[in-house]
């Protein structure tokens, strides 16, 4: 006789959907990992070369303790650079979203307007900052220029998205209204958008700022300024020991951020 | 006063909002709009200060033809033609002051909008109308932290500093408890005759209506039903704008709530309270 | 004046702010100016450079136009390795995000000791991006894929682990104690009264940071670390332009399709 067993409800309840989809991911594993397998799809892994990855990490690690401060200078011009970047980028950033957040406002703008604002912000926010970096780079050569511009082209499509998606969820009554007293669409903006808006737009930016921090660390890998630039030519020279110390204040930094961002946003509220 | 002729509305979706409304009303008056919800009242309100474009027919205000207007002259236009809503539409973060010199924004330059920074006559007139509404001392209350009826106060005052020809009102009990509608009613229906301004009031209570408007349209299906005097309605009027029904309990000898209305003493201390 | 004159008098004087936060509005915008220009100032930029971006831009762009089209056939390889290093990751990440968020919720974490070992790992692995955690392994394992597929998860499991330790900590926790009741071991309550709780949220953030991972292995060749950034970054360098851009379009489409797809797949999860 046979005891009857209970089991918990399956995630995805058709028997045969979850069985087919585990033999898939196993049939992905396999094709993907093993170099040569399926022409164009398999990976090309050269797995004695990864096997080697682990005492090559230890190797690295050991050469990385003790971070190494000694460089304080350049470690920390590098950082200031990097905050200077992402303060610059964030104002400007925050200037520039506004008519980009209030061309992409379908209740708003009238539909050709509104498409190239869409446009505008899908664009720049599918590419990765650093494929946006690396053009910067090629136009204004290496330095903080080509960061900045970077983050202000991130920043500006990021704040714009959200208040173009605010203006939307307004509700159009007080738009209305203001129409109604015979106001022309900057008064308009004036005193029924901007009200509304600005708690939230302020919130935005400065978790924006918080980002621009993290992310001002990484363009300097192209060329375009920061600590990141100063980290990337220390493993370069496999300056093991004084990357460890530059990507610790970097955690410090972002660290900083972080708190700063939400003490600010907790103020606002 | 307001003269509209051969009002057609057709929606892109080819929906018929309008059908031909013709509406003259030559004396400072309340009119009341009654009718179905679909019946076209809110279109129509909406297509005489434009902010829905009228598919055809002539709206004239006073001796201007509002429905030619270029889009700035429209703007001044729009200036003469004070309008409160059925959802009060205050802008929720900005105070109870900075609503009503909204109502001015047509006059000041944009700098002076930013600043705030309204001219002496204007802020005195705020004062004035906010005591008038009953809200006296509440200029600096953010829009948000008041009731529904004191919205529709600051609503109905915002609408009076434009110094308006005309007010355009669009429901304005719909969202309140019935005591606070007939305060709110009352208060709007004083004031116009007060000011000499004549007011089209959609209403879909035909008892408040009947109460206080001076004169009652009936639309139907976009077009007038009935044009005549409160105490002219009748159960034959009301089945043809709404449909067969018992009307008895709704008809009532009109006068009652006037006589009352005129009792300035109740009505403060009604208004403080709301 | 009669008492009805005085009556009728009302103040024509209103200010929105009282002085004192009228200075405070000051203060802020001289704040911010100040910040602007402190920044600007030290950063030393070219001003000049802006005279001819325009037309650099310009001769950019008319570069880049048309598209070198049979280059697709080029890129496919390193598209399809770009996704792989983006799903490889993620499918790294759910290994050790999950045990990594339980150590870092405050309610399923053993004790105070694993719960900062648990919150440390998230932090450290937020804070370092994806391209930086794409120079560290490089390092070890070398340039290729690999090392892309370890850069994403160690990045990823940061962003994961937090939202799923979150999920954790405000589920029900009556169920949890009804299972812990019943004198079940703690992997136990764990399997039976938490994960099902949670199952939703893991399945809709991993399909989220698919979508966002998908973006970031767009860049990761740069740093050598796999996927079409190595050869974006080549065309870029040799100035070859027109395969720049078909690499571009690529980009934007497969970005395009994951963002997509997540969309839908979140919609039907919850």
């Amino acid at each position: 006789m046979s005891v009857p067993v209970w089991r918990p409800p399956k995630f995805i309840v058709t028997p045969w959907i979850r069985y087919g989809l585990l033999f898939l991911v196993v049939v992905y594993l396999v094709c993907s990992l093993t170099p040569g397998l399926v022409p164009l799809v398999s990976l090309n892994i050269d797995w004695t070369r990864a096997g080697r990855g682990l005492p090559r990490a230890a190797d690295m690690f050991s050469r990385m303790f003790p971070p190494d401060f000694s460089r304080s200078e350049l470690l920390y011009s590098g950082l200031r650079e990097s905050v200077q970047m992402a303060l610059a980028a964030s104002l400007f950033g925050m200037l520039l979203s506004i008519p980009l957040g209030l061309i992409a406002a379908r209740n708003l703008v009238p539909l050709p307007v509104y498409l190239v604002g869409r446009a505008l912000l899908g664009i720049s926010r599918t590419f990765h900052e650093v494929i946006i970096a690396i053009f910067f780079v090629k136009i204004f050569g290496f330095g903080p220029l080509a960061g900045v511009l970077t983050l202000v082209v991130a920043s500006m499509s990021f704040i714009g998205k959200m208040l173009a998606e605010d203006i939307e969820n307004m509700p159009p009554g007080q738009l209305e209204a203001i129409k109604a007293t015979g106001a022309s669409f900057p008064k308009m903006l004036l005193y029924a958008v901007q009200p509304q808006m600005l708690p939230r737009y302020l919130g935005v930016s400065i978790y924006r700022l918080d980002a621009n921090i993290r992310h001002s660390t990484v363009v300097g890998i192209v060329g375009a300024g920061g600590i990141g630039q100063v980290l990337a030519a220390s493993f370069s020279r496999y300056d093991y020991d004084f990357s460890l110390a530059i990507l610790l204040s970097i955690v410090a930094l972002v660290f900083i951020g972080e708190f700063f961002s939400n003490w600010v946003r907790e103020k606002l509220r | 006063m307001l003269s509209i002729t051969d009002l057609v509305k057709v929606y892109p979706s080819g929906e018929q909002a309008l059908g031909g409304v013709n509406l003259q009303i030559d004396q400072p008056q309340v009119v009341a709009v009654i009718g179905s919800s679909g019946a076209g009242k809110s279109t129509l309100i909406r297509c005489i200060n434009r902010l829905v474009e009228p598919t055809s027919g002539r709206v004239l205000l006073k001796d201007t033809d509002v429905t030619s207007l270029s889009r700035r002259a429209l703007r001044k236009a729009r200036r003469r033609m004070g309008m409160i809503f059925q959802e009060y539409n205050l802008v929720e973060r900005l105070t109870v002051m900075e609503n009503l010199l909204s109502g001015r924004l047509g006059y000041v330059s944009f700098w002076q909008a930013y600043r705030r920074t309204y001219p002496p006559q204007d802020i005195s007139r705020a004062f004035e109308l906010l005591k008038r509404v009953g809200l006296d001392g509440y200029h600096n209350t953010r829009a948000d932290a008041l009731s529904g009826g004191q919205r529709q106060r600051v609503g109905i005052a915002r609408a009076l500093m434009q110094q308006p020809d005309l007010l355009l009102v669009d429901e304005p009990t719909a969202s309140l408890d019935p005591k606070t509608a007939r305060q709110i009613m009352r208060l709007l229906c004083e004031l116009a005759h007060e000011q000499g301004t004549p007011a089209v009031v959609n209403i879909h209570d035909v008892n408040l209506a009947q109460g206080f408007a001076d004169r009652i349209v009936g639309l139907a299906d976009g077009v007038i039903a009935f044009d005549g005097a409160a105490d002219e309605l009748t159960a034959a009027v009301l089945n043809e704008i709404y449909g067969e029904e018992d009307w008895s309990k709704t008809i009532q000898k009109s006068g009652a709530d006037r006589s009352a209305g005129k009792d300035r003493g109740a009505l403060e201390r009604e208004s403080a309270a709301g | 004046m009669t008492r009805e004159d005085q009556a009728r008098k009302y103040p024509d004087v209103w200010k929105r702010f009282t002085p004192r936060e009228t200075l405070v509005r000051y203060a802020w915008f001289i704040g911010l100016v100040f910040i602007a220009v402190w920044s600007l100032k030290r950063l030393e930029i070219p001003w000049f450079y802006f005279l001819d971006a325009h037309e650099q831009a310009a001769d950019l762009v008319t570069r880049m136009v048309p598209p070198y089209w049979e280059f697709f056939a080029d890129i496919t390889g390193p598209l399809i390795e770009t996704i792989h290093i983006a799903t490889l990751g993620t499918a790294i990440t759910v290994l050790f995000a999950l045990p990594i968020a339980f150590l870092a919720a405050r309610n399923t974490t053993p004790n105070a000791a694993t719960w900062f070992v648990g919150r440390f790992i998230l932090v450290a692995s937020r804070s370092v991006n994806t391209v930086v955690w794409g120079l560290i392994f490089v390092a070890i394992f070398g340039p290729g894929p690999m090392a892309g597929i370890w850069s994403i998860a160690a990045r990823s499991i940061g962003f994961v682990g937090k939202l799923i330790a979150e999920s954790i900590e405000e589920i029900d926790r009556g169920t949890a104690e009804a299972i812990e009741a019943t004198g079940a071991s703690r992997l136990q309550v764990l399997m039976v009264g938490v994960i099902p709780q949670v199952l939703p949220v893991i399945y809709g953030t991993i399909v989220y940071r698919w979508d966002i991972n998908i973006r970031e292995s767009t860049v990761l060749g740069f740093v050598g670390a796999g996927g079409i950034g190595i050869m974006l970054y080549s065309s870029i360098n040799q100035f070859a332009w027109h395969e720049v851009s078909v690499m571009l379009i690529a980009i934007f489409g497969i970005v395009l399709i994951s963002e997509l797809v997540s969309a839908m797949v979140r919609k039907r999860i919850t």
